[in-house]
């Protein structure tokens, strides 16, 4: 086989293309002679071997590094993807999970074998209660989405116990879309409401709505345009004035930390994501982790197990009866609770507060410093994320997409593109605390470019990328003509 | 681990080799986050469509997503989809179904107007007869493991076709380690496959991060919950990969969506592909004869220690439950003062069985370690300990 001159761009092989039959990258000791043979009856047996790749170890490690520099990472550059909080990630977290303590510990080992990892979870519930405000926790749900769904069941069962589920679930237009999927699956129908033109929750809208159907409201805060509800005291009294719980989605809690606390809001239930705040690894969509915090109300409906202490010793408790039952088959993902802990160990209290504020800081730089090419949604100061409209460059035919796939040339992930959905050709921006000056201030260059090129050569812009290792891709066509597996036939 | 793990119940101690880790590792794979520029997450969008495949492979199956959180999860997302596409409302199990998967299951789905039967299983066999009985016009699925919770082998033929004889859809919970020496789900009539991806190098991490794997047929792709990658091209013709089938996703469909599930547990699933590049189809056979050995073996031996009754007869796969003298935690802090970790007693899964014990043998446990478990064990009568 020849070899060309190599490129970034040159198509990658898949791992089926480099198998060679008899090939194998690891080896099973051998079975003691004493030992019985395995029997299975014929029509129980696996005739056709399945078509794993056969490959050296080499083989295998050489193909997967390749693949993996065709990822923009955030050890590699800046990730500014707005609500998505991807913030550098320390690289002791990584280095505690990896105890054999804590990665070799089966989930069903008695509490006495394993009170460091309980005590951890236990420490991690308690930094995660002090920093939001709340009276109790769950660490099991494995992302947010999970974790909001949660909050839904604890507030049906809530709802139930005083003879009612209610009905429906109030959002406002400019929520996450798990928060939709999330409210069907828990059994409720879907209100949104319109933001006013502050890009607030509108109080009178909200009064309109509330009935005694509503089984409760749930918010970003801040919200998505990166604005704090500065109603949220009234909001929640609101709610809770009709009967209703308040829920915050805490997508965005990187903006709060040692500022202000969902619990002294008057929130009955909060969701955090560790692969966000707590700076534990997205690991290329996963895993999550998305702990679930609420009011003493709700405390009796938390998914079991909850640890507490029995005979000196932390222990798993099962026996709750109004618990809404479990989401997770084990205790959630356990390796992610060591990072955060390792994370909030590492910053302390003060730390914590000061990740917020230089969030707050940064987000609000950019905003200022784009403000004169991009038009900003909303004229007052951000909390962790600035977002703008492409209105101005679309003006000039160039759309949102176009300047994010031109960002990829220039070897930045775009921010978040036309979400929320309520900001036309939108651009949400989150630079989050752990980037230097010179990074925003060469994101801002480079934007600036961008809005030069719109004007001089729109064209090029609605082409980009050019130096990424596949360009423009045909998603309807991936869609129109399905192939999501290697070995597309019959015998699979 | 210096303590040999007899411990299994959902998560096992299989050898995870350095390699793995060292791949997994990457930064590349590590920091980045879902792919929604595809441009610049070709690795991870091409992992995840090898993934796909391999998991095709090992159950025979057309359709895999991208992984779900973890078995239960699987198995919640499962039995949503029987729901949504039957519209009918009776989901059908049995004992023999991992207890921790049916709760999570339960939980995940009470909203949703679903009535579930459990079926007590004789002899730990997910009999014909037990289910027929149940079967009827009003069943969206029923759910059969493949090995079951007991690690037995059953003969699934005559339910699955009796199931399909009513419309009800066939969801086979199954393991993928078994996969080399075990009939393919696919090949057995399963409608949707779902399995705990753990054991397929991802460490037992005290539960937690795992993976979900999700199967199914082209019938059931529209309403399949999670990512799912496709292979596509880009303006210059080149092969390209992206998430694909979004239409079905909560960003787009919002409270129409299949499921509010947004993201993979791709990390594990990049270890899971990792691993099975690795060990390709000679080692996953190769592990599931040791395992299967093994536990054939500790059976064949335990039998004959007076005390000890092995309720369940014929083929086990990794696992099998054993009746000890005793109270199962009695005999497990026994074996644990020297340092072997028995088993999973089943009270401690919250079954009405205080002599039950489960015994998982993976491919890492040495005749030595056997041979000291079963020393051990007789000593434990021998001794007037029981």
């Amino acid at each position: 086989m020849s070899r060309d001159v190599r490129s970034l761009q040159q198509e990658s092989p898949l791992v089926f293309e480099l198998s060679r039959p008899g090939r194998s990258g690891y080896q099973v000791p051998p079975t003691s002679d004493t030992l019985p043979e395995f029997e299975v009856p014929a029509n129980l047996k696996r005739h056709t071997a399945p078509r794993l790749p056969e490959v050296a170890e080499n083989t295998a490690v050489r193909h997967y590094v390749n693949l993996s520099t065709r990822n923009h990472h955030v050890d590699k550059d800046f990730y500014p993807l707005g609500s998505c909080t991807m913030k550098y990630n320390p690289k002791i977290n990584d280095e505690l999970a990896g105890l054999r303590g804590f990665s070799l510990i089966s989930p069903w080992q008695p509490a006495a074998d394993i009170q460091g990892a309980l005590q951890l979870l236990r420490d991690l519930s308690d930094a995660l209660l002090e920093v939001t405000g709340m009276d109790d926790i769950t660490l099991q749900p494995a992302a947010g989405a999970q974790g909001e769904f949660t909050a839904l069941l604890m507030f049906r069962a809530y709802h139930l116990k005083q003879g009612n589920a209610r009905k429906r679930i109030v959002i406002p237009d400019s929520a996450h879309g798990t928060n939709p999927a999330s409210i069907v699956l828990a059994g409720y129908g879907v209100t949104q409401l319109p933001s006013d033109s502050k890009g607030l929750m509108d109080i009178d809208a909200l009064k309109r709505t509330l009935d005694e159907d509503v089984a409760g409201l749930m918010i970003t805060n801040p919200n998505t345009i990166g604005l704090f509800e500065s109603n949220i005291a009234k909001i929640i009294d609101l709610v809770h004035e009709a009967g209703g719980l308040v829920y915050m989605d805490g997508a965005n809690l990187n903006a709060l930390m040692g500022i202000a606390r969902p619990g002294d809001m008057g929130f009955d239930a909060c969701h955090m994501n560790l692969h966000k705040t707590f700076s534990t690894p997205h690991g290329g969509g996963g895993p999550g982790s998305g702990p679930v915090a609420v009011s003493g109300k709700l405390a009796k409906y938390l998914p079991v197990p909850v640890i507490t202490r029995k005979n000196g010793l932390l222990d798993w408790e099962f026996d709750r009866p109004d618990s809404i039952g479990s989401v997770h088959t084990f205790y959630g993902n356990f390796g992610m609770h060591v990072r955060a802990l390792a994370y909030i160990k590492s910053m302390g209290g003060d730390g914590l507060a000061a990740i917020s504020e230089n969030a707050i800081i940064n987000a609000n730089y950019i905003r200022s410093k784009l403000s004169s090419a991009y038009q900003i949604f909303l004229h007052r100061p951000c909390m962790h994320e600035a977002v703008f409209s492409g209105n101005l460059q679309k003006a000039k035919g160039v759309r949102t997409t176009d300047i994010a796939k031109r960002l990829l040339d220039y070897g930045i992930h775009p921010p978040t593109v036309y979400f929320p959905l309520l900001v036309p050709e939108c651009l949400m921006i989150e630079p989050t605390e752990s980037e230097t000056r010179e990074t925003l201030d060469e994101f801002v260059d480079v934007m600036l470019k961008i809005d030069r090129e719109a004007s001089e050569n729109p064209e090029m812009l609605k082409h980009a990328p050019y130096t990424t290792p596949v360009r423009r891709l045909d998603e309807a066509g991936a869609a129109r003509n399905l192939n999501i597996r290697y070995f597309n036939d019959a015998d699979a | 681990m210096q303590t040999p793990c007899f411990m299994g119940a959902g998560c096992y101690d299989h050898y995870i080799p350095a390699a793995v880790n060292a791949v997994a590792a990457r930064s590349e794979f590590v920091t980045a986050y879902t792919p929604y520029q595809p441009e610049v997450a070709q690795g991870t969008l091409q992992v995840i469509y090898e993934f796909q495949s391999m998991v095709c492979e090992l159950f025979a199956m057309p359709v895999s997503n991208a992984s779900l959180y973890d078995g239960g999860s699987a198995l919640a997302e499962a039995i949503s989809l029987a729901h949504a596409h039957t519209k009918r409302r009776r989901i059908i199990w049995s004992d023999a179904v991992n207890p921790a998967y049916r709760r999570v299951a339960q939980t995940v789905n009470v909203a949703q107007d679903i009535a579930f039967d459990c079926v007590q299983t004789t002899g730990g066999k997910q009999a014909h007869d037990a289910f027929s009985m149940l079967l009827g016009e009003d069943v969206a699925a029923i759910v059969l493991q493949y090995p079951n919770f007991f690690g037995v082998i059953d003969d699934l033929n005559s339910v699955v076709e009796r199931a399909h004889s009513v419309g009800a859809l066939v969801i086979v919970i199954t393991d993928p380690m078994a996969m080399g020496v075990l009939r393919a789900p696919g090949k057995l009539g399963a409608d949707v496959v779902v399995a705990e991806g753990q054991p397929l190098g991802n460490y037992m991490s005290y539960g937690g991060p795992y993976l979900g794997l999700f199967c199914c047929t082209n019938e059931l792709v529209r309403l399949m919950p999670g990512r799912v990658v496709g292979v596509t091209k880009d303006v210059d013709g080149r092969r390209g990969y992206v998430l694909t089938l979004q239409t079905r996703e909560q960003h787009i469909r919002r409270d129409k969506a299949t499921s509010n599930i947004c993201t993979n547990q791709g990390l594990m699933a990049t270890r899971a592909t990792f691993y099975m590049s690795l060990i390709g189809p000679t080692g996953l056979r190769e592990i599931g004869e040791a395992c299967g050995r093994r536990a054939a073996y500790m059976m064949q031996k335990l039998a004959g220690i007076p005390g000890f009754v092995l309720p369940h007869k014929g083929p086990h796969f990794r696992e099998f439950l054993v009746r000890v003298p005793g109270t199962a935690e009695e005999f497990f802090a026994y074996m644990a003062e020297r340092n072997v970790l028995a088993g999973v007693p089943l009270s401690r899964i919250g079954a009405n069985d205080d002599r039950g014990l489960l015994v998982a043998l993976t491919e890492t446990r040495t005749l030595e370690e056997m041979n000291r478990y079963l020393e051990l064990a007789h000593e434990y009568v021998t001794g007037g300990h029981s």
